[in-house]
């Protein structure tokens, strides 16, 4: 076996074994119960509903919309619709927008909590408290002594030592301020026992509660909804109204880790400039090798912070603590240590790294005065799609069916070829989809399948390329072997230059382009790639293995390469000899050229017509190109 | 025909039968440029007709309606929102569209509900699709973005691959004739301008240069030792290589034209209008024009950029001199064109073919 035949045996292996791989990877993933043969649909062929969200400043704002406020956004979304209870939705960002799909016909109170704005608010803690639903509290005016503060919150309630993770972050001035309970705010409650408050209690409507951190926040309606709340349900970990920013407020930590009954709003997420998290230094400027979270407050929002701040800091556990809640979540609520009047905090505790940056981009989001603008609302009916998804199954059947009989009428056995190399490239494609699909979440839309469709028409003329340029070859008066061997070195370059030219095309417009364009570039890029694969493993080691079969090397009619029918009457053999095929003169195979001239001045003759194209083809070999070389 | 086919290819391919495409390339080139002028009045003077995507409003299909009468539809408004102008077409077979402008959320549901009531279709066969106003723009301001990006980084390329910016120039100019021709078609029918046609605009650069790289690279291999010979000039030589890639360019667009056909006939008589059948109606002009521009505008306008060039017009003054005093080796057709293309046994012959000695003349 000669090598050329070896390395084309070679590429056929290889090829066979990544398709092998493929198809093992995905039954592998069937059987596991987690894939699924077919890809899976998106929304436009599947049914469903479709939102697509932009981000918009309230006008007059300077601040930028930077690519972590959109995915902090997608995080809050996907929050709420988790909480919501609807299944497989798909949250994703396009460009600065934010695309929303639900499976089926959600009803309109899902879209409107899609698109509803969050909100950041600081409200001071009254009561922390396991996360279950609690027993009820009793009557706070039966037993007001012991209730509510260490009561409910018996396993919850955080110690103030920073070891209790998140929990009990603490807030320290940038700079350290540490004056203590100088100032005429700390309200006779702030050192009053905790039974204070529950006396103002029940319907007792009328006390006014003298500051944010009063217990008599903790009315009724509060304490209510305090027990009753259910952090351990992921309904109430996402999307949950704000309350009136007015009066006391009780809402779960996040992942359900505790909750926190909380007075009314002392700052809004428009007072916060910015935040951002790094390594913490201790005074003297050294890393502690812990991580904080510095968080910047403008000048309303730091006299504001400065009160509370000097407020909470004479308050027991855990008043002294203040929340901060994103879209009805408690995102973090720190210990105050320190005064704060200079607007610049740090929260400090047992972050991690990306803890403290989750922590920090959600701040910041919450900082960014936000709303979300609907930009499309589409709803896709589900027979609607499955219908779309197999009249364009349809078209694309039809299509390939009349490309493999173009083929074969074009190229004869040569278009077995290429309905081969289609067919594997098909396979490929579906293949790789189907675990793209279960991999990485993709999910074939109408416009992808547009792709597939129109990329068997640029596939298909890799073949052509090539199987033209091995005609051309054949033309010049090379064997085929040698035509194979030529037409592949020059194929194989336009081959590759057309082929990046549209992957070029494909890698920009999903890179750039919003909606259905993306789902459309995809495929395409992919099938280019494939293509590649397919010419390069397949389609020309195949005409490798092929040009030495006697049916195609002869030039049997059939085979698409016929000398006969590319203009060439005759192989030269040397010696004067020449070998002719055509089946009037294949007699003459092994005359010299005097005894061919004779045969075909008698042909001329008897058929004037038909030999007048043959006439300009002397039997001789061509002379090589004169412009190439 | 195959045959046929392949008889023609040899002729064209040995040079014996060409097409003076480069030669006549004046014409093309008018042509194509009161194609443009065309195409660019009907643009600015009628406009495009863009959907609902671009001007904003809200759409409803009903898929499978027993009735399409657009009674029922236009009394289910009235009762909702008396102020809408609906526009009611039929899709398809037995496939309703309902257009609106922009409606208030509740009334979007209420009208769903009416519709499926009033055609007795369940809500599950209505598609509903609410557009905001700017969000065309912003599709259409991305797109126009992903263009130009597009090109910059072609037009590096193509510089890099063929070593000549005037063939990336060439190939660029090809491709905005392509892309205006096919806009100006959609301004003249009234098509309505979808996302989904957006994508097949795209879709026809990638097809377009795809088709004009193939071509050139068949220029570039035909003219890579242009000045170590002295038969041909540049124009001839590229002239060549368009004809011997002709037939190669006639089954590129007919496969790839096949299926694109087959959905537009299947989009359009099955399925009315939809994503596919825009994508496919954009497709389906912008190929066929795309293969034409290949062959009639890009390379001419190739060799008209590059006839430019001091080393190839140094090269044609010296073959058409050589020309004039007779001492070129090529053969002269009856009606005095030279034959240009690989010497034909027995062409080659006779003193003129014998290597020159030095000092003689």
């Amino acid at each position: 076996m000669s090598k050329v035949t070896k390395s084309a045996r070679k590429s056929l292996i290889w090829l066979g074994a990544i398709v092998v791989a493929i198809f093992g990877l995905l039954s592998a993933g069937v059987l596991s119960g987690n894939a699924s043969w077919t890809p899976g649909l998106a929304l436009d062929l599947a049914g469903g509903r479709q939102i697509i969200l932009t981000p918009v400043l309230t006008e007059g704002s300077d601040q930028q919309i930077e690519q972590t406020d959109l995915e902090q956004a997608v995080e809050v979304i996907r929050n709420r619709v988790d909480a919501s209870g609807v299944a497989e939705a798909e949250i994703t960002t396009q460009g600065s927008n934010i695309v929303v799909a639900l499976p089926g016909n959600p009803p309109q109170s899902t879209i409107d909590l899609v698109s509803q704005a969050a909100q950041l608010q600081f409200r001071p803690v009254l009561v922390v408290g396991d996360p279950g639903v609690s027993t009820p509290i009793p009557d706070p005016s039966a037993s007001p002594s012991d209730e509510p503060t260490p009561g409910a919150s018996a396993g919850a309630t955080p110690e103030p030592s920073p070891s209790a993770s998140e929990v009990a972050n603490l807030v320290t001035g940038t700079e350290t301020v540490t004056e203590t309970g100088a100032s005429a705010t700390p309200a006779p409650e702030a050192t009053a026992e905790p039974t204070a408050a529950p006396t103002a209690a029940p319907g007792d409507e009328t006390v006014e509660p003298e500051d944010p951190s009063s217990f008599a926040w903790l009315d009724e309606t509060l304490l209510e909804e305090f027990e009753s709340l259910n952090c351990l349900d992921p309904e109430n970990l996402g999307g949950r109204s704000m309350g009136d920013p007015d009066v006391g407020y009780a809402a779960c930590a996040e992942f359900g880790l505790a909750k926190l009954a909380m007075g009314p709003v002392e700052i809004e997420g428009d007072d916060l400039d910015t935040a951002t998290s790094g390594p913490e230094t201790s005074q003297t400027g050294t890393l502690t090798g812990r991580y904080e979270v510095r968080l910047q407050f403008n000048n309303e929002g730091a006299s504001k912070f400065g009160d509370v701040t000097t407020r909470l800091l004479n308050l027991e556990q855990p008043r002294n603590q203040f929340a901060i809640v994103l879209d009805g979540v408690v995102i973090s609520y720190p210990v105050v240590n320190n005064r704060i009047t200079n607007g610049e905090a740090s929260i400090t505790g047992d972050f991690t790294q990306e803890q403290a940056e989750q922590l920090a981009n959600q701040l910041r989001f919450g900082a960014l005065p936000l709303s979300l603008e609907v930009q499309s609302n589409q709803q896709i009916s589900a027979t609607l799609g499955a219908d779309q998804l197999e009249k364009g199954l349809i078209a694309g059947m039809i299509g390939l069916f009349l490309v493999f009989l173009y083929s074969l009428f074009q190229y004869r056995a040569l278009g077995l070829v290429t309905i081969a190399s289609l067919i594997i490239v098909g396979a490929t494609t579906f293949g790789v989809i189907s675990l793209l699909s279960w991999g990485l979440g993709y999910r074939l839309s109408l416009a992808g399948v547009a792709g597939l469709i129109i990329a068997i028409g640029v596939t298909a003329d890799s073949f052509i390329v090539y199987f033209e340029r091995i005609r051309d070859e054949l033309r010049e008066g090379r064997s085929l072997q040698s035509a194979v061997d030529h037409a592949w070195r020059r194929a194989r370059r336009t081959i590759l230059a057309s082929d990046a030219v549209s992957l070029l095309a494909a890698l920009t417009l999903y890179a750039l382009a919003v909606g259905g364009v993306r789902g459309f570039a995809f495929t395409l890029g992919l099938t280019t790639l494939l293509d590649v694969l397919v010419v390069f493993l397949f389609t020309h080691p195949l005409m490798v293995l092929l040009a030495r079969t006697s049916f195609f090397s002869e030039g049997h009619r059939w085979s698409g390469l016929d000398p006969r029918q590319l203009g060439r009457e005759a192989l030269y053999k040397g010696r004067g000899r020449v070998r002719t095929g055509t089946a009037a003169t294949a007699s003459t195979d092994g005359l010299t050229l005097a005894e061919r001239k004779a045969a075909a001045r008698r042909a001329k003759v008897t058929t004037p017509d038909a030999s007048a194209t043959d006439a300009s083809q002397s039997p001789l070999g061509t002379e090589p190109k004169g412009d190439s070389r | 025909m195959s045959a046929n086919l392949a008889t023609w290819g040899n002729k064209l391919h040995s040079g014996e039968k060409t097409y003076p495409i480069v030669q006549y390339s004046g014409r093309f080139f008018i042509a194509s440029a009161i194609l443009m002028l065309v195409a660019l009045g009907l643009l600015l003077g009628k406009g495009l007709n863009p959907g609902i995507d671009f001007t904003g409003g809200t759409q409803y299909v009903l898929a499978n309606v027993s009735d399409t009468d657009s009674g029922p539809a236009e009394e289910a408004i009235a009762a909702i929102d008396p102020a809408q102008e609906p526009r009611i077409s039929v899709l398809g077979d037995n496939d309703l569209r309902v257009q609106l402008g922009v409606l208030e959320d509740a009334d979007q549901q209420a009208l769903g509900d009416a519709l499926a009531e009033a055609y007795g279709v369940p809500l599950d066969d209505i598609s509903f699709d609410q557009i905001g106003p700017t969000w065309g723009a912003e599709v259409g301001a991305k797109a126009l973005q992903a263009l130009v990006i597009f090109l910059l980084l072609v037009f590096t390329v193509i510089t890099l691959y063929f070593r000549a910016w005037r063939m990336a120039a060439a190939a660029i100019i090809a491709l905005l004739h392509d892309l205006l021709f096919t806009v100006g078609i959609y301004a003249l029918v009234g098509f309505e301008v979808t996302p989904a046609s957006v994508i097949g605009f795209l879709t026809i650069l990638g097809y377009s240069l795809y088709d004009t790289v193939v071509v050139f690279d068949k220029v570039k291999e035909n003219t890579q030792d242009l000045t170590a010979q002295s038969r041909y000039t540049y124009a001839e030589l590229a002239n060549l290589a368009v004809n011997q890639t002709l037939v190669r360019s006639i089954n590129t667009s007919i496969v790839a034209l096949l299926p694109v056909g087959s959905i537009l006939f299947i989009g359009s008589f099955l399925l009315g209008a939809g994503t596919l059948s825009d994508i496919a109606l954009a497709l389906f002009v912008g190929m066929a024009v795309g293969t034409y521009s290949s062959v009639f505008v890009a390379t001419p306008l190739e060799v008209a950029l590059r006839r430019r060039e001091a080393r190839i017009q140094e090269h044609t003054a010296k073959v058409l001199a050589l020309r004039e005093s007779g001492e070129a080796d090529v053969v002269v057709h009856e009606d005095g064109t030279v034959r240009v293309g690989a010497l034909q046994p027995g062409e080659h012959r006779g003193t003129k073919a014998q290597p020159r000695r030095k000092g003689r003349h």
